[in-house]
């Protein structure tokens, strides 16, 4: 162990994501504007049926989410493996997992976490009653996050690949259906006003479970890739 | 052989076809292993005949 | 203790086992293929609820059972290869994946042949169907990640780890699938397979299945031996071997 102490390695690295992160706000807006026009897209497919609309629309605003998070995971790792910052990062002593978890949870408060503060305006726009908005706000933001740690993984290993994006998404969303269900299962429920608690415990569940083995996965999955 | 064998109590439409696909994916499997083999194989003899006796 | 088990996962005695197995799988298999056809199609009794649409059920589960079978081969010889660096393992793991990709896509069209006369659609979001669709994906997953890296090593470790993963995730992607399908119970999807079944229509389906997986087991020999020339092209032994 070199002199900086683990936490405050994370901590270290978690601020200079951010950093970068807002240095680029183009980078930042683009997957939420993505999200925005996806939504909109579909009360123009459905010719204003509203009743429709308001029925598909847990669904609606899950899938859109899903793949506006898709669109930024394939950055995760890629800039700092060119340009060779991983490998320097991996070799600072505090171990490659350290490092993925917290470009992992810096890359979620960027897409994840910004998703779920733009989440209540797509939600008024899919005509989804304010009193479903805690219960909505709380799986999309469990539902990030673990997909955040899958697409960790997935982007470990298509790192190394030329145009991985497609690929990246061809890995991912399988592993993703899960949380499509769930989410979208508590999502219906707060919006028809019954118990969402049972989907949400397993959001939960999945979160923690996702948590604990996927940095693991993820940075034996670099290992292969970078090595 | 009689007709109600191949009509299969009026379910022949969905039943045979299973069984033809069934088929087909076994030989698929047959046809595509053999010939997996056996582009491995010409490979190596193709850079066996560029590079004889050699340890590349 | 264990040298016994690296000089059998060699590649040279791992091509020559395999060499020496397929015609006897291959030839069991076909036997056993043979009876549990015949005997399927012709004398076993048909179905008191679902008629002579039943006989479905003799490639249908097996297919689907081998569309499983070939992905935890798949994702055990992977790890096999990662965490002890055998070789041979990625030869196996690569030979799977095309075949139980194959059984995948029987499974969903039997699958669904089978849903028309049951649940009048060919396609019901059946719960069973719908996992057998997610694992036909992961699959085309591994088998283009493998594919996408021009160092073939690489690309061997890549999809071993995504096939793991991917076991990982099948018991909670089939547990999901049937939560979010006992959501909407009611419909008229009928229940497929039957639990209790009499030896008349048993003894076919037993037979089709040890049929399929030994046919499993014969391609999948030929496959690896494929796999090894391609992995050991540079060997002595291997150049000996083609001449």
């Amino acid at each position: 162990m070199s002199g900086v102490g683990a936490a405050r390695a994370m901590g270290l690295v978690v601020r200079r994501e951010l950093r970068l992160g807002f240095r680029r706000p183009d980078q930042l807006l683009q997957p939420l504007v993505f999200f925005l026009i996806v939504t909109t897209l579909f009360p123009l497919g459905l010719n204003l049926r509203l009743s429709l609309l308001r029925e598909m629309a847990p669904g609606v605003l899950w899938v859109a989410a899903l793949l506006a998070s898709l669109l930024s995971l394939d950055a995760l790792f890629k800039s700092d493996a060119d340009d060779g910052t991983l490998e320097q990062l991996a070799l600072s002593g505090h171990g490659l997992t350290l490092i993925v978890i917290a470009k992992t949870l810096a890359h979620w408060l960027t897409s994840g976490a910004a998703l779920v503060l733009v989440s209540p305006l797509v939600a008024t726009a899919l005509a989804i009653p304010t009193s479903a908005f805690p219960v909505m706000a709380a799986s999309l933001a469990l539902g990030s996050l673990t997909l955040s740690w899958l697409g960790a993984i997935g982007a470990g290993l298509t790192v190394g690949v030329k145009r991985g994006n497609v690929l990246l998404s061809l890995i991912v969303l399988p592993l993703a259906m899960p949380l499509l269900i769930f989410g979208a299962a508590a999502t219906d429920r707060a919006v028809g006003g019954t118990d969402a608690t049972g989907p949400l415990y397993f959001l939960g569940a999945l979160c923690v479970f996702t948590s604990t083995l996927a940095p693991f996965a993820a940075a034996a999955a670099l290992r292969i890739t970078l090595e | 052989m009689s007709d109600g064998f191949w009509q299969m109590g009026g379910y022949a439409r969905f039943v045979w076809p299973c069984f033809a696909l069934a088929g087909l994916v076994l030989a698929w499997n047959l046809w595509a292993a053999r010939r997996h083999h056996a582009a491995a194989r010409r490979r190596v003899q193709r850079a066996l005949a560029m590079n004889p006796g050699g340890d590349a | 203790m264990w040298t016994w088990f690296y000089r059998l996962a060699s590649p040279p005695s791992v091509y020559r086992i395999a060499a020496v197995a397929t015609p006897w799988l291959l030839a069991g298999a076909l036997l056993a293929i043979a009876y549990g056809t015949i005997d399927g199609l012709a004398f076993a009794p048909p179905d008191y609820q679902q008629g002579d649409a039943f006989r479905i059920i003799y490639v249908h589960a097996p297919s689907a059972w081998l569309s499983l079978f070939g992905y935890m081969v798949m994702a055990v010889t992977g790890a096999i290869g990662l965490i002890w660096r055998i070789k041979m393992g990625y030869a196996v793991a690569a030979a799977s994946a095309p075949i139980g990709a194959s059984f995948t896509v029987l499974a969903l069209v039997t699958g669904s042949l089978w849903g028309r006369p049951m649940w009048g659609t060919y396609w019901a979001w059946d719960p069973r169907l719908t996992s057998e669709l997610i694992l036909l994906f992961l699959y085309v997953g591994v088998m283009s990640l493998r594919s996408a890296f021009e160092d073939p090593a690489r690309g061997d470790r890549a999809a071993a780890l995504l096939a793991v993963v991917g076991v990982v995730n099948v018991p909670i992607i089939h547990y999901s699938v049937q939560w979010w399908n006992s959501l909407h119970q009611g419909a008229t999807v009928a229940k497929m397979g039957k639990p209790e079944m009499p030896g008349s229509m048993l003894w076919p389906l037993l037979s089709m299945m040890l049929g399929f997986m030994l046919f499993y087991a014969a391609v999948l020999s030929m496959r690896v031996r494929g796999e090894v020339l391609n992995r050991e092209r540079q060997s002595a032994w291997v150049r000996a071997a083609v001449e």
